[in-house]
Formats: structure tokens, C-alpha cells, sequence
């Protein structure tokens, strides 16, 4: 649809500049914070502009951490969160994908049963099962260790359920076409399913890639071990020093650290990403 | 090539329900048979049981003298044109053409070679880096024939490849099929609802109704003398006017009607067979209002209601009608095209 009211564009554009800034702001000032003095940002006047402190912060967090506050350097940190996000969200999409595709593409005995527990347990994340779920990482001797952080959270009902309902569009012809074709299940499934499911799964792989990044009370249950810590747990660790005023430029510039990966992960997939939101052509 | 034996075959889904209700047919080898009927007659069915993607619920189905029942798809040395095309959407028109031959393990030569020659044949040559999207839907389907062809397989089956296509386009595909497969000739099995289609394609013919064969013949055969009045109606267009004996019988020269066999109570006759002018054979003369006519070119078609009685009526004739619209009209069929029915079991009677 095509408009052409003035009036209508400059309204429109106005609410998504203003959106723009409401997200926006915040991140400029962390930027700005972590670029001056560590008093400057709590001393009332709040700067806006870069300060000359930048190298300074950067290469302290980076290098050594701050230690004082018990934080690990950043790069440790991101390594981990880099680490568990990537293989949670590749488990996520690995197994989910899989079980879409038995669920939609063979009969077998339960076949609905299985689709509903999985489907079930949307109602049922982590954060509901913690308990439990810590006591049997526990009981595995999977604490501190990457498969502790990151296998509790990669079933995934909802990755499940949408690879599921894609699969469900794809003409069943594709299927019948590579079996006349001498595919059998898997090799259609490598040879003609993947590729025509690329852009779902970048999608996804988007998703739950923020979604591993951000991951915040599981990692601070099963890590006790500071080589484990990821950068979520560090920047909260950061801002709870006690009997301190925390270093707030160190806090900030660990925050704007931690937003890198994820804002290159979306940039990098974006194309892919927002065809597999939108495209709706087989 | 092989020719393809169905004895007894029978479909039935869960609950009972039969969709194929016993079907014998032998098909030779090098044949174009084609199944017809109305929508829901089971011929997809049949078709994709032959395919083996359905399975046989009774019956045998023999391709050459091998069994095939139990077989995969693959494994029953046939290739299918699927009616959407089917064509792999990431893959180049030549990988999809391919595909087929690398999973059965051909030599790269060996593909390339034949790719080339079917894509030669169906002149898609300059599309053969193209993406099916990038196609037109006369090219998709040369596609989808031609990643049959490539398989040189003992025989093709059709699922009403050419119901997505135009009505232009669809005309010169279906003579371009009929062509190639005289060509090759591979034995072919090609299921559609369009009774010109299959008038036109067939060697053979198999008009299917309700899960069951109603009659199988050459297309004039079957145009000729329809085995039941649902044959009768069904092949030829306009469809075959069905007329109550006893309605001729008032209409004078009853004498004529005499000889038709007992059992007939409904005499059918073709919309062509009913003339204008009074023919030299001994004939009836009818009287008709003529309701609505369509003029299509080189013909027209006029929808009468015959006087006495209130039976609608199609007549074919050339050129004008002689009367307007609302006025009475005489028309006369000679007595060889009659089709004689009993209605009660819908078969012909001579």
C-alpha cells in the first residue's frame, strides 16, 4: 500500500525517531560513562560527551579485570558467553529441528503424545524446573563445566513447535518427489528439507543465540568457578561490590563490551533473519 | 519399459472407508493410458498406489513381471510428473534434474550426458542454471518432465500435471507429451478430470467413478457406445443429452423405438447428433423452445426444453440459431444415435 499524506509520514516518523531514542539514549550514555573518570558519572551533572579515559578502561577490562570486585577479565567472560550462547543456540536448533521433523514426517506409534509433552513443556522453562534441574546437573558432576550451563537449556518446545508448523507449508509433493527420486528419510531430509528450512533456522539461531547471551540465573547457580563466569554474571558482579561506590565507568564499559557479539551475530544474519520472519514463498 | 498389472487393487483408509474399490487393468508395454472421472473417484489414488506412495490395502500390482507391492517408490523403476511440479526450490533446474541420478549412483558423465539430452528435448537448455522460481509455469512443468525423463524409467506416471497451466499453454503441452511419449515409448499412466484431455491422450481410456472402473476402451470407443449413462455423460462436451423413453414414444413414430431392448426407459443422445435439418435415414423429429443459446465461435450451443416435457436439452450446431430466443424449433436424430439405458442400473441396455 502506497500513502502519500505528509501529515501521516511526519507522525510516523516522528514515533519511531522517539523510539529510536528511547533505546538508544541509554546505551550512548553507557558508552560515554565508561569513557570518563570513575566519579565523573555519579557526580550529578551527567557528561555527554566521550571523555579521554576510553584506552584506560578498555585495556583494564579487557587485560586484567577487576579483581578487587572479583570479576575476571572481559575477554574470559565473553569467551564463555560466546561459548555457551553458540552452543546453545546450535543445540537448540540441531535438536529441535530433528524432532519437527519426526514429528511431522513419520508415523509412528504416540506420534500426537510426543508432539503435546513436548509442546507441554513450554509451560515449564528453566526458571520454573530450577530446583530440580540444579540437582540433577549437580548429581552428574556437571557444575562449573560448559555442559552444565548450557545442555539444561536447550530443549526447546517453542523452536520445536515453529520448525513444525514451517515444515507443515512445505508441500508434501517435496517429499514424495525425493522419495521417487531414490532419497530416503535422512537424505531428504539433509538434501532437500535443510536447505529449504535456511532461513527459519537463521532466524531462529538469532533468537535463541540472545537468548543463551542473556541467560543470567542459571549461570549463576551452576558457576562457582570464576573461568566459567560469563559476562552477564560478570557485570552484575561488577555492581554489587560492597562498602564501594561501584567503578561505574568499568561496569559501563563491560556492558558495552557484552553488547558487541549479539549486535554482530543480528547484523551479520540480518538479511537471513528477517527473510525468515517475513518470507513466505516455498 | 514394462507393462504394469493391477489385479484386484483396493484401497481403504482408516475408518473403513474404501477409495479404491478393486481395480483390474493391464496396461502394455509402450501404452498411454489415461484415468478420468470426477474429482474424489479415487484415480489420484490409484495413481500414487502405482507410484508406491500409498500403500495397497489388497490386490496385486505388477510393474513388468516383478511384484511391486511392498517396493519404494525408488525401487519400482518409475518416474512421476506431480501436478504443482514439485520442483526443489534451492536446487538449479539442472541439480534438479540430476538429483535423481546422483542418489542412484550415476557416473558425473552419465548425468551430465543425459541432463543435457532431456533438457535438449524439451528445449529448457538455456535454463538449466536457473532457479525454479525464476521459471514460468509452462517451463516449471518442462522441468518436472523432464527430471522423468532423465531417468529413462520403465514407466511415467502423470498427476494432472497440466490443471496449473493456462488454457492456451495446457493445449500445447498436451501435444507436446503426446508427442514425446510416441517418441519414447514408455509405458505411461496420466490421471486427469479433463475428458478432453484424456480424449485427446490416451491410447486407451479408464473412466473411474466412485472407486471403481466404469468403462475402459480406445477414446472413440468409449465416445461411441458409453458403457453406463454416468461414461455417457461424462466423456464429450456438452455431455450427452438423457431423454425419457417414454416422452420420445409420445412424440409419434413410436414404431421406430420399438427394437430398443426392454430394460431401456432413457435414450441418450449426443448434443451433435440432434440436427437441424431432417437427414436422409429413417429418423424422430423433436420440438423444442429454445431457451438460451452461447454462441463459441465455430459452433454454438442452444439449450432448449423439448415440448411436453421438462427436460433440458443441449444441441451443438454450426453457426446461428434459426429462431430467436423463446421460439419453438424442430429438430431430428436418426435412430442409430440413440443410446439406449436402463436407469436403474445406469447401463446400457444394447
Amino acid at each position: 500500500m502506497v500513502e502519500n499524506r505528509p501529515l501521516l509520514t511526519f507522525l510516523t516518523h516522528l514515533i519511531l525517531i522517539l523510539g529510536v531514542l528511547v533505546v538508544a539514549f541509554p546505551v550512548y550514555v553507557a558508552f560515554i560513562a565508561s569513557t570518563h573518570e570513575p566519579g565523573e558519572f555519579v557526580r550529578g551533572v551527567m557528561p555527554l560527551l566521550p571523555g579521554d579515559n576510553f584506552w584506560a578502561t578498555y585495556s583494564q577490562m579487557l587485560g586484567d579485570g577487576w579483581q578487587v570486585a572479583g570479576a575476571p577479565p572481559v575477554w574470559l567472560m565473553l569467551g564463555n558467553s560466546t561459548i555457551m550462547a553458540l552452543t546453545i543456540a546450535i543445540g537448540k536448533v540441531a535438536i529441535s529441528i530433528l524432532s519437527a521433523f519426526a514429528i511431522v514426517y513419520f508415523r509412528f506409534r504416540f506420534r500426537l503424545l510426543a508432539f503435546w509433552i513436548i509442546f507441554i513443556t513450554l509451560m515449564l522453562p528453566v526458571e520454573v524446573r530450577i530446583i530440580p534441574t540444579y540437582a540433577v546437573v549437580a548429581d552428574l558432576g556437571m557444575l562449573n563445566s560448559y555442559a552444565g550451563l548450557t545442555l539444561p537449556l536447550i530443549a526447546s518446545a517453542t523452536a520445536t513447535f515453529l520448525f513444525r508448523q514451517f515444515f507443515m507449508t512445505v508441500p508434501e509433493e517435496l517429499m514424495e518427489a525425493s522419495r521417487v527420486d531414490g532419497a530416503g528419510p535422512m537424505k531428504f531430509f539433509k538434501d532437500i528439507l535443510l536447505p529449504v528450512s535456511i532461513t527459519n533456522i537463521a532466524a531462529l539461531f538469532v533468537i535463541m543465540f540472545i537468548y543463551g547471551w542473556v541467560q543470567y540465573l542459571w549461570p549463576l547457580l551452576v558457576t562457582t568457578d570464576e573461568d566459567f563466569y560469563t559476562i552477564v554474571l560478570g557485570i552484575k558482579r561488577l555492581m554489587a561490590s560492597s562498602d564501594r561506590v561501584p567503578a561505574w565507568n568499568l561496569v559501563m564499559a563491560t556492558v558495552t563490551l557484552a553488547m558487541v557479539p549479539p549486535v554482530l551475530v543480528v547484523l551479520l544474519m540480518q538479511k537471513l533473519f528477517v527473510k525468515g520472519l517475513t518470507e513466505t514463498e516455498k | 519399459m514394462a507393462s504394469i498389472t493391477l489385479e484386484g487393487l483396493k484401497k481403504t483408509y482408516a475408518g473403513n472407508v474404501q477409495a479404491v474399490k478393486g481395480i483390474d487393468l493391464a496396461i502394455e508395454d509402450g501404452e498411454f493410458v489415461v484415468l478420468v472421472g470426477p474429482s474424489g473417484c479415487g484415480k489420484s489414488t490409484l495413481l500414487r498406489m502405482v507410484a508406491g506412495l500409498e500403500t495397497i490395502s489388497e490386490g496385486t500390482l505388477k510393474i513388468g513381471e516383478r511384484v511391486v507391492n511392498g517396493l519404494e517408490p525408488a525401487d519400482r523403476d518409475i518416474a512421476m510428473v506431480f501436478q504443482n511440479y514439485a520442483l526443489y526450490p534451492h536446487m538449479t533446474v539442472y541439480n534438479n534434474l540430476a538429483y535423481g541420478l546422483k542418489n542412484r549412483g550415476f557416473k558425473k558423465p552419465e548425468i551430465e550426458a543425459r541432463v543435457r539430452n532431456a533438457a535438449k528435448m524439451l528445449e529448457i537448455e538455456e535454463f538449466l542454471i536457473r532457479k525454479p522460481r525464476q521459471l514460468s509455469g509452462g517451463q516449471r512443468q518442462r522441468v518436472a518432465m523432464g527430471r522423468a525423463l532423465v531417468r529413462e524409467p520403465a514407466a511415467f506416471l502423470f498427476d494432472e500435471p497440466l490443471s496449473n497451466l493456462d488454457a492456451k499453454l495446457r493445449v500445447q503441452m498436451r501435444v507436446e507429451i503426446r508427442k514425446l511419449q510416441r517418441r519414447l515409448k514408455t509405458t505411461s499412466l496420466y490421471v486427469t478430470h479433463d475428458q478432453l484431455e484424456a480424449m485427446t491422450l490416451g491410447d486407451r481410456l479408464v473412466v473411474l467413478n466412485a472407486g471403481q472402473i466404469e468403462q475402459v476402451g480406445t477414446p472413440m470407443e468409449i465416445y461411441a457406445r458409453p458403457a453406463s449413462m454416468f461414461v455417457a455423460s461424462f466423456i464429450g462436451s456438452p455431455s450427452m443429452n438423457m431423454v425419457p423413453l417414454a416422452y420420445l414414444k409420445t412424440q409419434g413414430q413410436s414404431t421406430l423405438l420399438d427394437d430398443l431392448p426392454p430394460d431401456t426407459d432413457t435414450v441418450g443422445i449426443r448434443p451433435d447428433d440432434l440436427r437441424l435439418t431432417p437427414p436422409e435415414a429413417i429418423h424422430l423429429t423433436v420440438e423444442a423452445t429454445l431457451e438460451l443459446y452461447e454462441a463459441a465461435g465455430a459452433e454454438s450451443h442452444l439449450y432448449v426444453q423439448l415440448i411436453g416435457s421438462k427436460q433440458p436439452t443441449v444441441i451443438r450446431v454450426s453457426g446461428q440459431p434459426p429462431v430467436k430466443e423463446g421460439e419453438t424449433l424442430r429438430f431430428y436424430v436418426t435412430r442409430q444415435a440413440l443410446h439406449p439405458f436402463d436407469s436403474a442400473s445406469g447401463k446400457r441396455t444394447d
